[in-house]
């Protein structure tokens, strides 16, 4: 395949810039994709990061339990702290899903074609950030063996969950999320499975691929209702996505403790999630394009784009930060006002200018073009994102330390346990996540193909007269 | 890959007898480019076919209209999906939070009359996300399940797959079917209309 660099990412309204490049035929984007689950073996570096990953996946186990058989004391929670790792930990993950979300519904919504190169994998990613999500509080409950309190299953004692609580509405906002994604995930899968089970040369894959594939065939008259459900299915994602995380945000807004009682918690916290979503799309994406050749899907215009939203999505957190500083002050509230100078100059300021920096003071190195269309400058940039997100929710969680009452102040610090739990848990993610690439098709190849110019049944047929709207310009290098 | 350089369209898979009549399950011609299966869908169309697909890599935009598909019932069932998690879920909140009632479900269930706080025990804004997650849930189902039994999917087992040649339907060719059981198939008629549409090859498909 020809690796012909070409500059997709110009800004001139008259031209269209193509979304797939060096390719002008179905069968070779088929083969470039395929190649990555057909090679016999993945690169060297694949091999190192899995070794990696599932030695840590292991470690989580290890840790995981060592805490179920000891108990919640391995953690550095205390009183006042009851919300220490896990919370953060849980909001952290469910966070970084909602970009994939974002990428395959509410950009479909808009129709923004640039979205299919990379929706495959970043919902594999919201899938497995939200596993990752669901781990801590099911392990911060202690008794692990009675989870199930927390649905509404019919038993003896008669006794239910009680539906007033945001930790309640939380389940079943993560619950359903969580369905929602994976049946979006695998349905768009669906067409691609075929795609691999048509090319196997094992019985093994064929019939492994073949059943996932539920004997698709392409029909156009499945297509027409496949393509109505995935419609449907993107205008139901939309707005449980941006519920999933404002009920999040509800576990602290709804309480009464000062730095989390604010009504500006759910739009902040979706716009920070998408935010670190997105930060983590990109951290994925920028190895995985190198490492497996699809630099002509994954394009520079691509990571423009998403590099794009982060400015956006960040400068909407970094007004956040500040909105929710000024109206501690201007509210005259002495115990808000106490609180965020806590944040600022307390016992764990740091955690809060990282997050400043990393949050509010990086993401604005994407104003410029340049900086934006960098790999190393625009991976150090999503790098800071990621540790920062993860900041943010743990400068939230710490405004538990100085509340009301000076007798009950505390300070949090973490555990061994704490730290390799959170270290574990990107190993389980890193795991799920490099098997996804080694088994399942990375690039929705269905939906590609049909944003290629050729798979417009009128493309060259007005070529004559405006040839320049239609895939002209430096579209033209062909392979 | 190379372009397939068959000029000369087959009658039958290749080395086989010709399919007895009452086993044809029907005619398949093979074409390149979404343009021309969309001019053969038209023309199939016209000719007043009903029982026959297009089959094609990727939703072939306008292909539907060409084609003649009626506009499927999935909105309509994913808003009475949704309406069913409304419903369930107000229903399942005020009888486990709100009430002391007792019903058979397989084994006795009894509601329970939460005080929390003082808060009154129909708390409906305190009700909505639980609603709401589940109104979402129930519509996103229907619309996933639904799609599935409406394609009758999974089907594993269908006549194109016989054909070699169809393994090409999810990289890059375009098939047009008409079955044998539609009312105007006649063996010579519908290949001779298939073959002006200039496909790249033919097949005739035992069920």
């Amino acid at each position: 395949m020809s690796t012909i660099v070409v500059d997709n990412t110009f800004d001139d309204p008259l031209r269209r810039a193509p979304l797939v490049l060096n390719h002008d035929r179905f069968d070779t984007v088929t083969e470039e994709v395929c190649r990555v689950n057909e090679e016999t073996h993945p690169p060297l570096a694949w091999y190192i990061t899995f070794g990696i990953s599932i030695f840590l996946f292991g470690i989580l186990g290890v840790v995981v339990l060592y805490l179920l058989a000891t108990g919640v004391g391995v953690w550095g929670n205390n009183a006042p702290v009851m919300w220490g790792f896990p919370i953060v930990n849980f909001v952290f993950w469910v966070g970084i899903g909602h970009a994939g979300t974002l990428i395959s519904a509410i950009l479909f919504l808009f129709r923004q074609k640039w979205r299919t190169a990379i929706n495959r994998f970043a919902e594999a990613m919201t899938i497995f950030a939200v596993m990752c999500a669901g781990l801590f509080p099911a392990i911060h409950v202690g008794r692990i063996w009675v989870i199930w309190w927390v649905f509404p299953i019919p038993n003896q004692m008669a006794m239910w969950p009680q539906f007033r609580s945001p930790l309640l509405w939380d389940v079943f906002a993560v619950s359903a999320y969580f369905t929602v994604s994976l049946l979006f995930w695998y349905m768009g899968m669906i067409p691609d499975l075929a795609t691999l089970r048509d090319r196997a040369r094992t019985k093994l894959r064929a019939i492994g691929y073949g059943i996932f594939a539920l004997g698709w065939r392409g029909s156009n008259r499945h297509w027409h209702r496949y393509e109505r459900a995935y419609l449907l299915l993107a205008a139901l994602a939309t707005p449980l996505v941006l519920s999933v995380h404002s009920v999040v945000s509800f576990d602290f807004a709804v309480s009464q403790l000062p730095g989390w009682h604010t009504t500006i918690f759910p739009p902040y916290f979706v716009a920070g999630a998408i935010f670190g979503g997105f930060a983590m799309v990109v951290t994925l994406a920028i190895p995985a394009r190198q490492l497996w050749g699809l630099k002509n899907f994954i394009t520079m215009r691509h990571l423009e784009n998403m590099n794009k939203i982060i400015l956006v999505t960040g400068s909407m957190v970094g007004f956040a930060y500040m909105m929710e500083l000024f109206i501690a002050w201007y509210s005259g509230a002495m115990y808000e006002w106490f609180a965020f100078r806590n944040r600022m100059f307390g016992q764990h300021a740091w955690a809060y200018w990282i997050m400043i920096f990393c949050n509010m003071v990086a993401p604005q190195l994407f104003w410029s073009k340049k900086f934006r269309t960098s790999i190393p400058i625009m991976f150090f940039v999503v790098m800071c994102v990621n540790v920062g997100m993860w900041f943010e929710r743990f400068v939230i969680v710490l405004s538990l330390e100085m509340d009301f009452l000076p007798s009950s102040w505390g300070y949090f610090s973490p555990t061994w346990v704490d730290m390799l739990t959170l270290l574990g848990s990107f190993g389980m993610f890193l795991t799920l996540f490099l098997l996804f690439i080694r088994f399942l098709p990375v690039i929705a190849m269905a939906e590609v193909k049909a944003i290629m110019p050729q798979a417009d049944p009128h493309h060259g047929h007005h070529d004559d007269d405006d040839d320049h709207r239609h895939d002209g310009g430096k579209a033209e290098v062909k392979s | 890959m190379t372009t397939m350089p068959t000029s000369a369209p087959q009658s039958t898979p290749a080395g086989n007898e010709p399919i007895p009549e009452r086993h044809l399950y029907g005619v398949m011609a093979e074409f390149t480019t979404p343009a021309q299966i969309m001019r053969a869908a038209e023309k199939v169309r016209d000719a007043g076919y009903r029982w026959w697909d297009c089959h094609t890599p990727f939703p072939v935009h306008g292909l539907d209209r060409a084609m003649g598909i009626k506009p499927t019932i999935l909105p309509i069932l994913a808003f009475f999906g949704g309406l069913t998690g409304v419903v369930l879920g107000l229903l399942l909140e005020v009888f486990t939070n709100a009430t002391g009632l007792e019903f058979w479900l397989v084994v006795p269930v009894r509601g329970y009359e939460f005080l929390v706080s003082g808060k009154p025990f129909h708390s409906y804004p305190a009700f909505i996300p639980v609603i709401f997650e589940l109104t979402i849930l129930m519509a996103a189902s229907t619309v996933f399940f639904g799609m599935l039994v409406f394609n009758k999917l999974p089907t594993f087992y269908h006549p194109v797959f016989k054909s070699k040649r169809f393994a090409r339907v999810t990289d890059d060719r375009f098939f047009l079917v008409v079955e044998s059981r539609d009312p105007k198939f006649s063996r010579q008629k519908t290949r001779a209309l298939l073959e002006e549409l200039d496909p790249v090859s033919m097949e005739e498909l035992e069920s």
